[in-house]
């Protein structure tokens, strides 16, 4: 793995002074376009799909939305993408930005198309901190295995123990983060989108990477506790941030109506969940009832509305 | 070491341990095909018949794609009346691909009134669920479907694992409906419970989160049994059940439930059906 990085840094040199017959055995690694938002700031909006998507499609893997921030020391890697080969592009467009080591990789969450890129940061020397929420560990833990068969089965990705990339520096409340001349002040959150979401907040530019606690055009999925979400995004709302990178969908600077707009989505299904638990309605009746309620505007709503109804219910059937 | 204990070794053995990455394929024209499942129709069936022109005994809802892996909510419907000399005396709820692929088998009498039973269930990979109804009698019937589990996003594991620790236990138990005496009445049953499969590797430990599942359910109404229950982890986290029993005047609906650490758990609802 450290001779892959070293490869990669030869043929990044072997384009940029066209020395091609120096590096031509080695493998050409396209990097990820990636927009500079901020200063320092650098984002690469994935595609508005599913993971893992289909084996030849150019969107495979790459849906998350994924950024680094360059500091005067170091860089900080936030969310590395939904397969190891999309880490390894993410760290070719490091690359080419900057030459400075990378100090941090932080994962906004457990989802695949957050984490399977960090076995590509794991080569580097020396290696970085891997970042995430405490609670990260566990449900990474939990979850590999069928990450690892999702990517043998929908795109023929055959994936070893070592590409699944754990924390090595936990973040249970709050943590700052210093890259030289800016500091990164990430904040571990009680159960929302999953239970180990994670934000991070540029102090320099004020750029806040709020992870799939916000969803833009890309329909809110729920994988943790949907009040617990409502209650989050209310904490969220008072963070003084300039811009804001979302999970899913483009970054926005003014992300109020963004923010609005998912809770409107998300008490919709509270709303319509409980009143179908009190009319007595099953889980099965009570998604039907409610498979074309509150979705307009949305993408990807018949890859989540019902998987969204389906989670509500068996959370809220559990009210007082 | 009791039955389900027995066949839920041979099914983890056939299946082997350790997720999906090694779960069967299984091609959903052709259930009869699955490597696990004729393993386990050796063990469980021996040679005996079953039949699977079973639509006047036994139905089977299920989606085709698991639109949440860790719910998929289950509906097995049975068109048999329980009377004494011919009642469906267990009901066999299998996933092949799952792990464990006996996911509950469950016990009826002509006290239950209908054998029918909803829950929600596990489901590790693209699989053939099946439902087996076995007759007092011995006849068998078997009804089959073919779920999808959708999405990487998707996983079985559940959604806030210290938040299910800390309700573990916690119940909640009622009669749907009015209740008339001799006709079967619908009852629910909730319980608040992780449900830890034990096949989760820690994978810096190498160590394995310990299985905690609930294992046995126990219904009785005024005294009487109409459903008992051997259950896996390929039951959702927070069992769910919906079954039937049939009221005669007043009584208690008392439910018992053990799970795999010996830890016991009780509730009852009393049913007043007027006389």
């Amino acid at each position: 793995m450290r001779s892959a990085a070293s490869r990669l840094r030869c043929s990044l040199a072997a384009f940029a002074l066209a020395w091609a017959g120096l590096c031509s055995a080695s493998p050409d690694i396209e990097p990820l376009p990636v927009e500079e938002i901020a200063p320092g700031v650098h984002v690469h909006v994935g595609h508005q799909a599913t993971w893992p998507g289909a084996q030849g499609d150019e969107r495979a893997g790459d849906i998350a939305n994924l950024g680094f921030v360059v500091g005067e020391r170091c860089v900080a890697v936030i969310d590395t993408g939904g397969s190891p080969q999309l880490g390894q592009r993410l760290l070719a467009a490091v690359r080419r930005v900057s030459t400075r080591p990378v100090c941090y990789v932080i994962n906004t969450h457990v989802h695949p198309d957050h984490t399977l890129g960090n076995a590509a940061f794991a080569a580097l020397a020396p290696a970085p901190r891997f970042v995430g929420h405490a609670r990260l560990k566990a449900s990474l833990a939990a979850r590999a295995p069928f990450y690892r068969e999702a990517l043998a089965r929908d795109l023929g990705l055959a994936t070893d123990d070592a590409d699944i990339v754990y924390p090595d520096l936990e973040v249970a409340d709050t943590l700052t983060l210093e890259l030289g001349g800016r500091s990164l002040h990430l904040r571990a959150w009680p159960t929302a989108h999953t239970d180990n979401d994670l934000s991070v907040l540029d102090d320099a530019s004020a750029t806040l990477f709020a992870g799939d606690l916000l969803f833009v055009a890309h329909l809110p999925v729920i994988d943790g506790r949907l009040l617990g979400w409502l209650e989050v995004m209310d904490a969220l709302a008072r963070l003084d941030a300039a811009r804001v990178v979302p999970g899913h969908g483009a970054p926005v600077a003014d992300w109020s109506p963004a923010l609005e707009a998912q809770r409107r989505y998300l008490s919709g299904v509270r709303d319509g969940i409980r009143s179908a638990i009190a009319a007595g309605r099953t889980i099965t009746e009570a998604v039907e009832a409610l498979a074309n309620t509150g979705v307009d505007g949305w993408l990807l709503t018949e890859d989540f509305h019902r998987r969204n109804l389906t989670a509500a219910y068996a959370e809220l059937e559990w009210e007082d | 070491m009791n039955t389900l204990t027995s066949l839920l070794l041979a099914g983890a053995l056939a299946a082997s341990l350790g997720g999906p990455a090694h779960a069967q394929r299984s091609d959903p024209e052709n259930p009869d095909a699955n490597a696990t499942w004729q393993q386990l129709r050796t063990t469980m069936f021996q040679a005996r018949t079953i039949d699977t022109a079973a639509d006047t005994i036994i139905s089977l809802e299920a989606p085709e794609r698991a639109q949440d892996a860790a719910i998929v909510p289950i509906s097995i419907r049975t068109h048999v009346e329980q009377r004494p000399e011919r009642f469906i005396e267990r009901v066999y709820l299998m996933i092949d691909n799952n792990p464990s692929p006996v996911g509950a088998i469950f016990h009826f009498t002509p006290a239950s009134g209908r054998a029918d039973i909803e829950t929600r269930v596990r489901v590790d990979a693209y699989t053939h669920v099946r439902a087996i109804a076995e007759m007092n009698t011995g006849e068998l019937y078997m009804t089959t479907r073919f779920v999808k589990a959708s999405g990487g996003c998707s996983a079985p594991p559940g959604k806030d694992m210290t938040a299910a620790m800390a309700s573990l236990g916690k119940m909640r138990f009622r009669v749907e409906g009015e209740v008339e005496p001799g006709k079967p009445a619908l009852a629910q049953l909730m319980i608040s419970h992780p449900n830890n499969s034990g096949l989760v590797m820690d994978q810096l430990t190498r160590m394995y989160t310990p299985a905690h599942f609930v294992r046995r359910i126990q219904v009785s109404y005024a005294g009487q049994p109409v459903l008992s229950a051997d259950v896996d982890f390929s039951i959702s986290e927070n069992p769910n059940f919906r079954f039937y029993f049939v009221p005669t005047g007043e009584g208690e609906l008392k439910a018992e439930v053990i799970d795999t650490n010996a830890l016991r758990f009780e509730t009852a609802v009393e049913v007043d059906a007027g006389s």
